[in-house]
């Protein structure tokens, strides 16, 4: 089981109290379209993805930014039991979607450049380390029960 | 790989440090000491506290590496030849096909923090992928 301190649940709280699950979770889902275009792979019902300008504005993509981002709020509600918190997201990314465990890293990575650029000089190291950490074990929690 | 628009876009970014190179460099290297602490193994003989001279210096040299690449875009392998020989046969690091994800998304970080907005999905990308040219490049002579 990870160990979170108290000056990392704090972190993360301050962190996520300031986030707006819209937003960001729309930002992160279509830089990852746009900067490692081969995930679109899992979107081909999505419409147009033909640039980065048809990206951002996509309806669909903002609104499965926002679900992705909700769930990573789940996880941060229920810090001290990831796996089970994930366990039927983490089958279904793998028996239905097929997703590459590889992907949740890099969503996790472009999450914390979407937190940089908002929260500026506020996300410091301590804040980045913290987070780095929680979209790892995320990644880890989702990866969990792939076969 | 690196399209015209990619190099454009990398050299707009660099032009946006207006001349805090050195400051980038070193907070480059301290998020990812902080960030991913295994990184330090390879930095024994540094004082690696906050703001220390050393890793002042180091940021400054890894990110002026990076400029004289960046004025060499074209010709990456060439340009950083020294420095894939350094990395390869001296310091052997964990070959930059891993150990420089973490310093790129240290410098990702970096630079969306004192860009923000200006840090388009665009300026990204561009710098992931010359950030992954070079890392290819310097671990080219690895075995």
């Amino acid at each position: 089981m990870v160990h979170w301190s108290a000056e990392e649940k704090q972190l993360i709280a301050s962190v996520w109290g300031k986030v707006s699950v819209e937003e960001c979770g729309a930002e992160a889902l279509a830089r990852l379209l746009i900067v490692y275009p081969w995930t679109q792979r899992f979107f081909d019902n999505f419409g147009n993805l033909s640039s980065p300008t048809a990206i951002i504005g996509n309806p669909k993509v903002r609104a499965h930014g926002k679900k992705v981002l909700t769930s990573f709020g789940e996880a941060i509600k229920n810090l001290d039991n990831l796996k089970g918190t994930y366990s039927k997201l983490s089958e279904l990314h793998c028996d239905k979607l097929h997703v590459d465990p590889e992907n949740f890293r890099l969503l996790g990575d472009i999450l914390i450049i979407v937190l940089a650029a908002h929260f500026g000089k506020d996300f410091t190291p301590a804040c980045q380390a913290t987070w780095q950490k929680l979209v790892g074990v995320v990644a880890h929690a989702l990866a969990h029960k792939y076969h | 790989m690196l399209t015209a628009e990619d190099k454009k876009l990398i050299q707009q970014v660099w032009g946006k440090m207006g001349g805090a190179e050195e400051e980038v460099g070193a907070e480059t290297l301290w998020r990812m000491f902080t960030a991913y602490p295994p990184t330090k193994t390879y930095f024994p003989h540094f004082d690696l506290s906050q703001g220390s001279d050393q890793i002042r210096g180091h940021g400054k040299k890894v990110v002026a590496a990076l400029g004289t690449a960046i004025k060499n875009i074209d010709n990456l392998s060439q340009a950083l030849s020294e420095l894939s020989n350094l990395h390869a046969y001296n310091l052997r690091v964990d070959p930059p096909r891993f150990a420089l994800q973490l310093l790129a998304q240290c410098l990702q970080v970096a630079l969306a923090v004192r860009l923000g907005k200006e840090y388009t999905p665009e300026m990204h990308s561009a710098v992931d992928k010359f950030m992954s040219a070079v890392a290819a490049v310097l671990a080219e002579k690895y075995r």
